[in-house]
């Protein structure tokens, strides 16, 4: 049985009783056996999955009716809540929760008969894009396990890019989808801000981020979409678009289509094997009859700050819930007064998350708010209107998902300002809320790279139908584990 | 001058559920912490889903104290440490970036003076901290997240009192006012709860906090001018500084930390989007607004032409207002206003009495006819009244039973009053030389009768017979 599949082309398969649901868990188990201690995607496996994949077969075989997933393998990255499972968001704060409700994907894609294969390892409290500040170790990249497979959602890119499961959820704060999904070689994807419902997925900065599919392909990212998109009212920031079926029209091509080439995200410092795949990937829309013009973002120098500014205020504010008293860890108070006790109940946090709740409580702070956080607002606001001015002339945008090529483990943990300064390509999308996707485009020296298409709010369709006729053009080598 | 300003919180009691879950806003009648949810209890992944109806509600406490209400209003972060907090913030309301609260300035009347209203706003009340241990060592403290969550109105007002009757004469008003207005049940166990802020001439302002009752908080304010005063005459600096509200002692007392050093770090709740509050939305709220207080009082008046006091009584309750306008006529609303104020408030004064009471607007009409038509006196209409609260039975049926009719034969009458006439040959005396102390002799005649004379023919009959003398 062939693992290395689309989730399209799985469910055809079991529709034409070429495979069982069974079998393909069970192979998809043998699979992260196999290949899992060396790449550590997984931080906790669905022990049950064998017989719920089971129960699928049986409706499947006795004529029910039976949710359009038939059973696939999903894993979901550690920080979406599924009843009864601990979630982890890979800090050692939260590492015995065991969540005692449904995210809303996860009950959506429950009644599509999906099989949640497994929890997977992030940057703890999705803040980081190496997977290296997670408590229980690194992921590693299947294309070459010294380097690391970009984060925060790096568990996801890893399980779907080493046939681990055959689709991902992730989130993406700053990028934390599309950045491992390009240094995986898989198609990531940032929906418009509310299009997806944030319940259940725990918050780092909840007003710019999003819940994003990792797959294999665009169509299964469109198939995705259809299953968790849409209006929720536990999330009062989710928006009734009328997009229809993501699937349907995906190949309309991009003929007559403006892209407008993001200058900024192509500066110096762009790897010069990443800018000319880029070209590249312009020719190639050129090609297909869209019309690629040069634009300049002016605010796109000011977005990593701004964006570091507004997500550790959130941050500090979201986090300041694990105080100990209902997560953590237990030790005798005896000696302790208040401040003491909270520092030593945070030691528990790893340093990312130390930084930036210690900037998050000094940036938005009185006296210093002016100076940081309103700025950074502006900042934001002056962007989005930037963007929209771009939106009134193109229908797409394009850049580099990032500016380099996966990197070693450990070559930038110790750097943070390096590190930064990596998601420069990525924040614009959370911090104007526009959708934006990585689809895998080439590989240098075997290190994947892939490119990025922003569209404007609410055009999540649309932009799908651009990644796709430009997915079309890419023949890539298999990943080799 | 001494000034004082309050902050009131009051809860939204009569609102079905919970601010941002669908928890009960009634907590009270749950065991400890099962009125929770992952939205109340802040756990990881949860998002808060804004209550419309509390939107609603907030809006028309606004409205009726006068305040200008923006046509959109946005939630903000107040972060702090406290154990009742299930978060580490609460989701509340502020003005400093522009007026984004559910009200801004407005004013209410109270005696002959304005008090300015600074702002509204509308927020989320956390848990509830439970003590236990005698000493401070072994102290341990519980919490309750039952009420964490529950629809909370704060009424901010300026620094426009100067004494504690004053402050006593607004809490009247306002309570009468939420209730009302049908959002609030002032009487429920903590569902007012107030600051104050208190300063007098020449000291810094000193902030009282945690009173827990409209009751405490006039005595608190008049602790807390005592105490500023004896300070100021003895040359001590009077310092800005937060104290609390001790219940049992009845003092205030500094507190330890600094809470006015505290930073918040305000800013915007992402989860709740900006909220619209369209021109149409408020009209509406106006149509459905209840007729306030003071034109209740004024309609009682000028078409009842029931004396102004009564009014006053009358129209402020809003459980005894509904009874009389659902049970009034033309000809019998001054003797059900009379009914109602003399007799059945007295009977009925607390919360639980009016949830037992089985009286009906039909009872009260049937009584003032009753006594209009002269079936029944005064007195004997009291004891009705008794009855009735009792067993919910009819007023003929009450009448009948308790042989509470009017005595109105002639004869009978007579001779009971023949009798007071003899038993009491002072009175008669002093009636004789000074008609005005008659009135003695028919109580005489009222308590022969058990209240059941008809007092006309009583005193015409009395009169009678003691010119035939």
């Amino acid at each position: 049985m062939n693992l290395k599949i689309s989730a399209l082309e799985y469910v055809q398969q079991v529709q034409n009783g070429n495979i069982s649901a069974e079998d393909f868990i069970s192979k998809t188990l043998e699979q992260i056996n196999k290949v899992d201690e060396k790449l550590h995607a997984f931080l906790s496996i669905n022990d049950d999955a064998v017989n719920q994949a089971r129960a699928i077969d049986k409706k499947i075989k006795s004529g029910d009716k039976v949710g359009s997933c038939f059973g696939m393998p999903i894993s979901i990255k550690d920080n979406m809540c599924i009843k009864g499972s601990k979630t982890t968001c890979g800090s050692k704060m939260l590492e015995n929760f065991v969540a005692p409700y449904d995210a809303t994907v996860i009950s959506k894609l429950k009644q599509q008969d999906a099989i949640f294969i497994g929890k997977v390892n992030l940057d703890e409290f999705a803040m980081g894009l190496t997977t290296e500040f997670s408590a229980f170790g690194p992921s590693k990249n299947p294309w070459n396990p010294e380097y690391v497979p970009g984060g925060s959602s790096g568990g996801s890119a890893v399980s779907v890019s080493a046939f681990e499961c055959l689709m991902s959820l992730g989130s993406d704060t700053g990028g934390s989808v599309r950045n491992p999904a390009s240094f995986c070689s898989v198609v990531g994807y940032k929906p418009t801000y509310g299009l997806i419902s944030r319940y259940g997925l725990i918050s780092y900065a909840n007003s710019i981020e999003q819940i994003g599919p990792l797959t294999r392909t665009v169509k299964d990212t469109a198939f995705m979409l259809n299953m968790i998109s849409g209006l929720d009212p536990n999330d009062n920031t989710t928006i009734n678009v009328k997009n229809g079926d993501y699937l349907s029209d995906i190949d309309s091509g991009i003929e007559g289509k403006k892209i407008g080439i993001i200058k900024e995200m192509m500066a110096e410092g762009t790897d010069p094997a990443v800018l000319s795949a880029t070209n590249d990937a312009i020719a190639k829309l050129e090609s297909l009859g869209a019309i690629c013009e040069e634009i300049s973002i002016d605010m796109v120098k000011y977005s990593v700050a701004a964006y570091y500014t507004i997500t550790a205020t959130e941050a500090g504010s979201n986090l300041a819930r694990y105080d100990n008293i209902r997560y953590g860890y237990d030790f005798p108070v005896e000696g302790y007064e208040f401040n003491s006790y909270i520092s030593k109940a945070r030691k528990n946090f790893g340093p990312e998350v130390i930084r930036r709740m210690i900037i998050g409580g000094f940036v938005p702070s009185a006296g210093h708010a002016g100076k940081y956080f309103l700025k950074a607002m502006k900042v934001k606001s002056k962007l989005t209107k930037e963007i929209d001015e771009a939106f009134k002339k193109f229908d797409f945008l394009i850049a580099p998902t990032v500016p380099i090529l996966p990197f070693k483990l450990g070559e930038k943990i110790n750097d943070p300002v390096a590190l930064f300064l990596i998601d420069i390509n990525t924040v614009t999308a959370n911090l104007t809320g526009k959708p934006a996707i990585s689809i895998p485009f080439s590989i240098s020296n075997g290190l994947p790279i892939g490119i990025q298409l922003f569209a404007d709010s609410n055009n999540d369709k649309s932009l799908l139908q651009a990644a796709y006729a430009l997915e079309q053009t890419v023949k890539l080598p298999e990943v080799p584990i | 001058m001494t000034k004082i300003g309050l902050e009131i919180h009051c809860q939204l009691t009569n609102l079905k559920s919970k601010l941002f879950c669908s928890c009960k806003a009634n907590y009270r009648e749950f065991e400890i912490n099962e009125n929770i949810c992952p939205i109340c209890m802040g756990l990881p992944g949860s998002l808060p889903r804004l209550n419309q109806e509390a939107v609603k509600k907030a809006t028309l406490i606004a409205m009726a104290l006068n305040c200008t209400t923006p046509n959109k209003i946005a939630f903000f972060r107040k972060n702090y440490f406290y154990p009742d907090l299930p978060k580490n913030f609460q989701i509340t309301q502020l003005n400093i970036y522009g007026d984004t609260s559910i009200g801004g300035a407005g004013s209410i009347i109270v005696g002959d003076k304005k008090i300015n209203i600074t702002r509204i706003q509308l927020e989320e009340d956390p848990g509830r901290l439970i003590y236990e241990g005698s000493s401070s060592k072994n102290q341990i403290t519980l919490v309750d997240y039952n009420r964490a969550g529950t629809p909370l109105v704060e009424i901010v007002t300026e620094p426009d009192f100067e004494n504690p009757k004053h402050v006593r004469e607004f809490l009247n008003i306002l309570s009468d006012l939420l209730e009302n207005l049908g959002v609030s049940d002032p009487t429920l166990e903590g569902a007012m709860r107030a600051d104050a802020n208190v300063s007098i001439d020449g000291g810094k302002k000193v902030e009282v906090k945690n009173i827990g009752s409209f009751h405490d908080l006039e005595k608190a304010v008049h602790f807390e001018i005592t105490r500023q005063n004896s300070l100021h005459d003895r040359d001590i600096e009077i310092i800005q500084e937060t104290r609390h509200w001790d219940d049992k002692r009845k003092i205030t007392i500094s507190s330890r930390s600094k809470e006015e050093d505290l930073d918040y770090r305000y800013f915007l709740e992402g989860d709740i989007p900006w909220i619209t509050i369209d021109p149409e939305i408020r009209e509406k709220l106006k149509l459905e607004m209840p007729e306030s207080i003071s034109s209740k009082k004024e309609r009682y008046v000028s078409k009842y032409n029931i004396p102004p006091q009564v009014a006053d009584v009358l129209s402020s309750d809003k459980f005894y207002s509904e009874l009389f306008d659902k049970s009034h006529t033309e000809s019998n609303a001054k003797e059900i206003a009379n009914i109602i104020t003399t007799d059945l408030m007295g009977l009925v004064d607390t919360r639980e009495k009016r949830e037992e009471s089985k009286i009906t607007s039909t009872h009260l009409r049937d009584l003032a006819d009753s006594i209009q038509s002269e079936k029944i006196s005064r007195i004997s209409a009291k004891n009705a009244l008794h009855e009735i609260l009792k067993t919910g039975k009819s007023v003929v049926d009450v009448i009948t039973e308790l042989d509470l009719g009017t005595v109105s034969n002639e004869s009978e009458l007579s001779e009971i009053i023949k009798e007071v006439i003899t038993s009491e040959p002072e009175a008669v005396e002093q009636a004789k030389s000074n008609p005005q102390t008659i009135n003695y002799l028919v109580g005489k005649i009222m308590q022969k009768t058990k209240g059941k004379a008809d007092p006309k023919l009583s005193l015409d009959l009395l009169k009678q017979q003691l010119d035939d003398l």
